[in-house]
């Protein structure tokens, strides 16, 4: 699959492929603003792709919130698009991780469920919202989001392990509790959650956010599920990547079935992002370098800003 | 360490028809993205006019090239272009087949509540995935 993928990607480095002389006759002529040719931002978007992929891994964030304003913001393709595009891309890399995170028992099932059901009914209702807002305003709110996300990851604490006295009634109900094993420790962790109610409800925002903005969601998953609803931290972190396959499935699938999505854009940032995480992961295992968060939060600052002034009219 | 801890059943047949799926649907993504950057099919957007297009609203992109809303691109399959939906459309589609295939395990270990929320996540993603949500446009 990687061996197609890449010789995809090379044919868009040697150039045109076929002139489609036969192709369906659309739309006049309208102005691209650009003398490069077709190929040129697809294969750009690759680089830029695999680039944040390894940068994503190592700076411990998903791609998906790396994604949408970095592309949106210095990017020609309408945010309309790019929000698909960080939806699928932020999909993908919940499903590839999916799988491995439920068998070791990382990812928790019974806590996904109910908060699944929340946060993927509410990213249809954000996904239709932000489709129907004007880019401008959709830009004004993403650069807000996006700063707000800079201030959550330099303020947020985590807890390895958060002291949770008692479970509330609702997750006893639910029986949301586990135990994982810690290889670091060699311990069994038995875990428990509470403010189960208050969790769910920040879910609402959470979801509607996650489908307005095409951002993935983890950013705020994370938070929620390790300092307010008090799961281990790594439970919080793996229940959070396969959550996402959930809460982006309903809202991209808005997004598909209204036009959103331009196969030109998603497939190279998938495979790109793919890519640059399986490169990232290796380097991880040798190195992680200290200043990479900064580089990533910097990076978040500056696309944030752009966006915000872009929806702003004041940096076109 | 006396015991060996294992996810729930459930946990672990959601785990293994994602895992299918998932490389069903990259691979699929995949091979069509090739028949469409190599030509194989025809595209219903010519590549070369594909910079015009990425730079417009989607409401504005879907009235100028006349592909349909929702799954009206089932029609246009045999384009290069549209052909991609198909891989686009069982990714997005591998986590409702996910929870169908728990709910009977569910069912059988009398965990109705977890049951009736796989169910209705079922039809919140069924209704997300009908094409009957239009958004307003802009």
């Amino acid at each position: 699959m990687i061996f197609i993928a890449a010789i995809c990607v090379l044919h868009l480095l040697v150039g045109p492929v076929f002139a489609s002389p036969d192709a369906a006759p659309v739309a006049a002529a309208a102005p691209t603003g650009s003398a490069m040719p077709w190929w040129g931002w697809p294969l750009i978007l690759f680089v830029v792709t695999f680039l944040m992929g390894i940068v994503a891994v190592l700076g411990g964030v998903g791609g998906g919130v790396l994604f949408v304003p970095i592309i949106g913001g210095f990017f020609p393709f309408h945010i309309d698009f790019v929000r698909g595009a960080g939806l699928l891309v932020a999909l993908a890399g919940a499903l590839a991780a999916g799988p491995g995170l439920l068998k070791k028992g990382m990812a928790d099932l019974r806590l996904a469920i109910p908060v699944a059901v929340i946060a993927s009914a509410c990213a249809i209702v954000g996904a239709m919202i932000g489709l129907a807002l004007p880019a401008n305003v959709v830009n004004i709110a993403l650069g807000g989001t996006i700063l707000g996300i800079v201030a959550i990851m330099l303020m947020a604490k985590k807890s390895e392990y958060p002291d949770v006295q008692q479970a509330d009634s609702l997750s006893t109900a639910l029986r949301i509790n586990g135990i994982y094993h810690e290889p670091s420790s060699g311990q069994d962790i038995n875990w428990k959650i509470h403010r189960t109610p208050q969790g769910l409800a920040t879910f609402i925002i959470i979801g509607v956010m996650a489908g307005m903005f095409g951002l993935g969601a983890g950013w705020a998953n994370v938070p929620v599920l390790n300092l307010m609803m008090g799961a281990p931290l790594k439970v919080s972190v793996a229940t959070s990547k396969f959550l996402l396959s959930i809460t982006d499935t309903s809202a991209a699938w808005i997004y598909v079935n209204n036009g959103a999505v331009l196969p030109m854009m998603v497939v190279p940032s998938i495979i790109g992002i793919m890519l640059g995480s399986i490169v990232g992961v290796r380097i991880l295992a040798k190195t992680k370098p200290a200043a990479i968060r900064y580089i990533v939060i910097t990076m978040l600052l500056f696309a944030g800003l752009r966006a915000l002034l872009k929806g702003l009219a004041i940096w076109k | 360490m006396g015991k060996e801890l294992k996810a729930t059943e459930e946990q672990v047949a959601y785990a293994k028809l994602l895992d299918i799926g998932m490389k069903l649907g990259l691979l699929s993504l995949v091979v069509t993205f090739a028949i469409y950057v190599f030509g194989i099919l025809t595209p219903h957007v010519p590549v070369n006019d594909l910079p015009k297009y990425w730079t417009m609203p989607v409401k504005t992109y879907l009235h100028e090239t006349g592909i349909p809303y929702g799954w009206g691109w089932l029609s246009m399959i045999g384009k290069g272009d549209i052909l991609n939906f198909t891989g686009i459309a069982f990714l997005a589609g591998v986590t409702i087949l996910c929870y169908i295939r728990i709910i009977p395990i569910l069912l059988k270990k009398k965990d109705t509540i977890y049951a009736v929320l796989a169910v209705i996540e079922v039809l919140v993603l069924t209704l997300a995935a009908s094409g009957i949500l239009k958004s307003g446009g802009h």
